[in-house]
């Protein structure tokens, strides 16, 4: 089964640490990863940019309405996914539970919805012949 | 893993046969779940490719433990380098190297029961106790175990993560119990088992009264247990469930509504699981160590037995026993129907009207809905109408509501054709 974690961090607290410390926990992080890869776990993430230079769209009264920064406005934002592939819901626990990214703040674990997956694999598909 | 590729679909099957008594075994070797869960994965991800290139070995078993093993000590060295871990992982990894010879297939059957005893320790919530068995034992997966139950992955997940913190926390020995403590702990693995397999037999809630897939998970479970463990109750248990599952086809009609014993088509029931469930109990009465669930498969097996009349006084005086070994309100209920079906209607109601009166099952909907049953068979329509009411007011399962609206409508009419 394919999963999305949501890695959730406190970005104040994080540009707090020194640069050393910084390094120190990324180099931490990407090892987990190559672990998720030898394992073939891992699928692919993305790293978020600042929450700071985030825009929430939606539309009002029919026109586009921007407003500046993250859609909640929570101390802890959205940092990084990364796309894991596990046994099931367990498998994926006990598996980015030994992330250490979860010690920068909690992870949310999606699994993947394959019936609409499937309808974009087809539409790719049909786009792409 | 792809469908279309054979060696793949091969690989899945053995998964599916293989991957619990692989993940017992290192679950022993290594002390703890997780770790083994992920050396077993990469075990079975080595295989892909190995068995691919050489055919898969003589004992598939043994060569998936054993590469899990060599995997879990490759993680462990790894660990070791990347993060400083506990100074008893270098004690781990000398253990793990010194086991590494071969593994034998009565250490294999042993660890088998060590995970099912782990599964089922009483200290551990019998909520958890049921997912953690389907998911370590019987090798289901999280949301299988989660639909079978009618609740959210998240749930189920949430409750399997809290047993292994359990097992974890309070050091929970991964052992098959001392002889002293074995027919209790038995009794507990055997209670989860059955409420498994009751589970798949009539869904707690809701409109499906049968899921096949619990009930046979707790068939093959109990098999399980039978064969590395062969003691009287557990026969009576696989018995008593292959009775009851013998009728499975028979206790429903096409529209989904209940048909009771009595009225049952039993061509439609199976002679094989009844054939299988009656030497088995057989086999547990002789052992002359009779326990609750023996006893009530002797029962079963006498009513799957009865072609045109039914033995009541033989099946009274084994529920006289049962009352004995394990004394409950639902059991002199029962006998309450049995002594009905013998000595008449009136005979049944006194004994309930006696349970009743001690308050002990007024909130169960079967101790009104058969003192209604039995009250219409004295011709008393408006008391069997107002249990049939209550009865009805407290059951919570879609088909058995059905049934008791059922007698309702009938008693009713009844009683206005009169007028």
């Amino acid at each position: 089964m394919k999963f999305i974690c949501l890695g959730y961090f406190d970005e104040v607290k994080w540009n707090a640490l020194p640069e050393s410390e910084q390094t120190k926990l990324m180099e931490e992080c990407f090892a987990y990863d190559d672990e998720l890869r030898r394992g073939k776990h891992f699928l692919g993430g993305e790293a978020l940019g600042s929450a700071a230079n985030a825009v929430t769209l939606r539309i009002k009264s029919g026109d586009v309405d921007v407003l500046d920064g993250p859609f909640t406005e929570t101390k802890e934002v959205l940092g990084g996914i990364l796309f894991l592939e596990a046994k099931d819901l367990n498998h994926a626990i006990s598996l980015m539970a030994k992330h250490p990214g979860v010690k920068m703040g909690p992870f949310e674990i999606r699994c993947a919805d394959e019936t609409i997956n499937q309808q974009i694999l087809a539409r790719n598909n049909k786009f792409n012949n | 893993m792809p469908q279309a590729d054979p060696h793949n679909q091969h690989l899945a099957q053995l998964y599916q046969e293989q991957s619990a008594k692989v993940l017992a075994t290192l679950v022993r070797l290594l002390g703890d779940f997780d770790l083994a869960e992920e050396a077993m994965h990469e075990a079975f991800s080595v295989a892909l490719q190995a068995w691919k290139e050489n055919g898969v070995p003589a004992n598939p078993t043994a060569w998936l433990i054993s590469t899990g093993r060599f995997k879990a000590i490759d993680n462990l060295r790894r660990k070791k380098r990347i993060a400083k871990l506990e100074p008893d992982i270098q004690q781990l990894i000398t253990d793990l190297e010194e086991h590494n010879k071969h593994v034998n297939q009565q250490e294999i059957e042993d660890d088998q029961l060590r995970m099912i005893f782990t599964c089922c320790h009483p200290a551990i919530n019998i909520q958890v106790q049921i997912p953690l068995t389907l998911r370590e034992v019987c090798g289901l997966t999280t949301e299988e175990i989660a639909s079978a139950y009618l609740v959210t992955p998240a749930t189920m997940a949430q409750r399997i993560v809290r047993g292994k913190n359990k097992i974890k926390r309070t050091n929970i020995p991964f052992v098959i119990p001392q002889a002293a403590d074995l027919p209790d702990r038995i009794d507990a693995v055997l209670s989860v088992i059955y409420l498994i397999f009751n589970e798949g037999y009539a869904a707690s809630s809701g409109n499906l009264l049968c899921k096949v897939n619990l009930s046979n998970e707790a068939i093959r479970l109990c098999r399980l247990v039978l064969s590395l463990l062969p003691d009287s109750e557990v026969m009576g248990l696989l018995a008593l469930m292959l009775l009851h599952e013998s009728r499975r086809e028979a206790r429903v009609d096409e529209q989904g509504n209940i048909v009771l014993l009595a009225e049952q088509n039993r061509a439609l029931w199976r002679p094989d699981l009844i054939a299988e469930g009656v030497a088995l109990v057989q086999q547990a009465l002789a052992t002359q160590n009779i326990g609750t669930y023996t006893i009530q498969a002797a029962i079963a097996s006498i009513h799957a037995q009865s072609t045109t009349s039914t033995d009541w006084q033989q099946i009274i005086e084994l529920y006289d026993l049962l009352m004995k070994v394990d004394p409950s309100p639902v059991v002199e209920l029962n006998r309450a129907v049995a002594v009905a079906m013998r000595s008449g209607p009136q005979a049944g109601l006194e004994i309930i009207e006696g349970i009743s009166a001690q308050g002990k099952l007024n909130h169960y909907h079967k101790l009104h809905s058969t003192q209604g049953e039995l009250l219409a068979r004295i011709g008393d329509l408006p008391a069997a109408i107002k249990a049939f009411e209550m009865a009805l007011s407290l059951v919570k399962q879609i088909p058995e509501k059905r049934y008791l609206q059922q007698k309702l409508t009938q008693h009713k009419k009844t009683i206005n054709d009169k007028i």
